[in-house]
């Protein structure tokens, strides 16, 4: 029973409350994040944007998400009862699972898998499964256009988002996510790899439909794409999910490329500055880290308020003959210089 | 291998949708993304309006007009008292014809903000919109403190315009010029050189000249490829040729060229608001024939004469002499024309209106056939189709 105790139950219960010390943080980020999105759209648009609930209208989210609990689940009579109820579940549970690798602070990550990136890679390539699933089970014309729209989308943007993590492990050695934040103490990733940050970004910003590649859901011509027909908490997941999936991407240019939970000052610009040790001492990795996340969310909606869409041949063309080959282009190298200048890092 | 019969994907657009502009309905045949066909279905917004206005008077007819192309309302108005002061003979003062022009100009802009605005949200911007509305809120506003509504104005009626504008008025619209240019140069920033924005509208929707004309394309649509015809200039009405503009004129008649002749026609439009406003000298708006205009109230206080014609004006309305007539307005959309035929009595006898969208709605068809799906939202939008007129 002790045995019992010690090797199945105190882990078991370790794990369950460092799922919840993620799950439930992330949720109120989400929240927060789609009223922080509205927020800056709506400032850019000359709004004022949610105002009215809460002050400031911080509880926004929370009132339109209790909305939604409370209307009725419609179910389109054509659609495929069993998989039309998993599509949004499975959106929200890989978006949500992902997390578990992120490192937030030195040693403050759930699972510190060695294979960490490709952990990510392979669960956020689950994402489009869950749009297919809805758009087909939907049984709406609409909602299928969408979910073939997006899925060949976001199977074109992982390609080159892979390729662009190839170039990060080549400088990194390791597959470990805080191996990889580690390898950038000297210099932030995006400095060297600055082209390949770029594709990287425009492809997060792909792999998640958000403008200007959000034709998944053109409000112009597919009104709400692959969503059209649910409503209620399966709509809220969806919701949900793609927020989380987004801050996700956030969360892996910071990791990728923008030092994770590394000080911006502590480096030989700043370093000079008297107490600058002290500050960076006293500042924990993971307020940085958060900072990082959100400044590239501020980037996300700053993009999404000022470009229109692309159209989908438009998209195609752009992820396989454009970023396709620069990105292997920069494979080639990222590989050859560090190979001929003997720059490889040792493998662990 | 078995033979597999390929069919095209047939899907209904509206009359619901947030991109059909109202109640169009489109029956849409794919082929994958790619439009094969398409089939609009209009009439879901008919009220019979050239019907109801056979059973009014002539100035109970006036605001049928403010409800057909609703983004442009006043412009609309000019051409039905165009139409009936041609038949009644009957001449318009220069203040009058002044105020007629500096209102048809601001509804020229309101439209096309409106228009070139919907048209970038159609392509995914969604940013313009809120801009251009901020601008069209104050034109709104310019038109309630002349004729005190905001959409609906009936403001210009047969024998000039309904009544003078309040006199800090003109100071206000000279100050919106001077204004505005800065907003609608923040628009263009965001437009007309963004490359995704060319990439969705160059080259798409082509009409040449020769489809432009058969098709019966008027306005920006047709100045889009390429032909320089505006009735402003072609057969001036109420004092247009005393005015300078310039007719822009795109050259391959895609998506893009008439989206930029409109942002021309909006610089060309201040322009003529502010010789409008030079030019506006004091004296009478209306016509002085008490049998169409009706005396001032003050006047119906003292002159027994003035009391007669302003009740026989509002009861029985003023008789039309007998004869046909065809007057037509370069209209923010295009050449809108009213035909009308009198009688001799107080009603008209028939009254059809010429809407530029109907004719526009029916290239659809042509302009779309190879495109993809998220191309005709772009196409529709460049075409500047308002329901109201198309469906009259």
């Amino acid at each position: 029973m002790a045995d019992f105790i010690d090797v199945y139950l105190i882990p078991f219960l370790w794990i369950l409350g460092g799922v919840l010390a993620i799950v439930v943080p992330l949720l109120l980020a989400v929240a927060y994040v789609i009223y922080f999105d509205r927020k800056i759209w709506a400032a850019i648009h000359l709004r004022r944007g949610p105002n009215v609930v809460g002050p400031w209208g911080l509880l926004q989210s929370f009132a339109d998400g209790l909305k939604l609990l409370l209307k009725e689940t419609v179910v389109p009579s054509g659609a495929n009862k069993g998989v039309f109820f998993i599509a949004p579940m499975l959106m929200f549970i890989v978006a949500a699972v992902a997390w578990a690798v992120i490192p937030f602070d030195e040693g403050l990550v759930l699972a510190d898998l060695n294979v960490g990136v490709l952990y990510l890679f392979a669960i956020s390539s689950l994402g489009v499964y869950g749009i297919i699933m809805s758009g087909w089970a939907s049984n709406s014309r609409y909602a299928f256009l969408g979910a073939l729209r997006s899925a060949a989308q976001m199977v074109s943007y992982e390609v080159s988002i892979g390729f662009v993590i190839v170039t990060v492990l080549l400088c990194v050695g390791s597959l470990n996510l805080s191996d990889v934040v580690m390898a950038q103490e000297s210099a932030w990733f995006f400095i060297p790899l600055f082209p390949v940050f770029v594709i990287f970004f425009i492809s997060a910003l792909a792999e998640t439909n958000r403008p200007p590649f959000d034709l998944p859901e053109a409000e112009a011509e597919l009104v709400a794409g692959y969503q059209v027909e649910y409503s209620s908490l399966t709509f809220a997941l969806f919701w949900l999910g793609e927020y989380a999936s987004v801050l996700l991407m956030c969360a892996m240019t910071t990791t990728l490329f923008f030092g994770g939970w590394l000080s911006p000052f502590d480096n030989f610009v700043f370093n000079w500055i008297p107490g600058m040790d002290a500050f960076n001492e006293f500042v924990p990795g993971v307020i940085w880290f958060l900072l990082k996340t959100f400044f590239f969310f501020f980037i996300f909606s700053w993009v999404k308020a000022s470009v229109p869409r692309y159209r989908y041949d438009q998209l195609m063309r752009l992820g396989w003959k454009v970023f396709l080959p620069v990105s292997l282009a920069a494979v080639i190298i990222v590989a050859g210089f560090l190979v001929g200048f003997d720059m490889l890092p040792n493998a662990a | 291998m078995a033979e597999v019969q390929l069919k095209n994907y047939n899907m209904n657009v509206g009359p619901q949708h947030p991109a059909a502009h109202g109640v169009l309905r489109l029956i849409t045949e794919l082929d994958g993304e790619i439009v094969e066909r398409i089939d609009p279905h209009i009439g879901l917004l008919h009220r019979g309006t050239e019907k109801l206005i056979e059973n009014k008077t002539y100035l109970q007819a006036v605001p049928y007009f403010d409800r057909l192309d609703y983004v442009s309302p006043i412009n609309q108005e000019h051409a039905f008292a165009l139409a009936v002061e041609r038949l009644l003979e009957c001449e318009v003062p220069e203040r009058g014809q002044l105020i007629r022009i500096l209102y048809s100009e601001m509804g020229r802009i309101s439209n096309h903000l409106m228009n070139l605005t919907t048209h970038a949200m159609d392509v995914g911007a969604m940013t313009p919109i809120l801009w251009a509305f901020e601008e069209r809120e104050k034109l709104m506003v310019f038109r309630e403190r002349a004729s005190g509504a905001r959409m609906h104005a009936a403001y210009i009626r047969p024998g000039g315009v309904h009544q003078d504008l309040p006199p800090e008025l003109l100071d206000d619209v000279w100050e919106w010029t001077e204004t505005f240019p800065a907003v609608m140069q923040d628009v263009e920033t965001m437009l007309v050189e963004n490359r995704i924005f060319k990439q969705r509208c160059v080259d798409i929707g082509v009409a040449t000249d020769e489809e432009a004309m058969d098709w019966a394309f008027t306005g920006a649509c047709l100045r889009g490829s390429g032909i320089a015809w505006d009735l402003r200039k072609s057969q001036p009405y109420d004092g247009y040729e005393k005015l300078k503009f310039d007719v822009p004129v795109g050259k391959y008649g895609d998506c893009y060229d008439r989206f930029i002749v409109r942002v021309e026609e909006v610089k060309q439009a201040v322009s003529l608001i502010r010789q409008c406003l030079e030019n506006m000298k004091p004296g009478p708006v209306s016509s002085m024939d008490r049998k169409v205009v009706p005396p001032k109230r003050t006047e119906m206080k003292q002159s027994m004469e003035a009391l007669i014609q302003h009740f026989k004006l509002y009861t029985e309305g003023y008789k039309v002499p007998e004869g046909e007539v065809y007057a037509a307005i370069e209209a923010p959309k295009g050449e809108f024309g009213v035909y009308l035929v009198s009688d001799g009595s107080n009603k008209p006898y028939r009254c059809k209106i010429r809407a530029p969208g109907f004719a526009h709605l029916q290239a659809m068809e042509f302009l779309t056939k190879g495109h993809m799906l998220a191309d005709i939202p772009a196409i529709l939008g460049s075409l500047d189709i308002v329901f109201g007129e198309v469906d009259r």
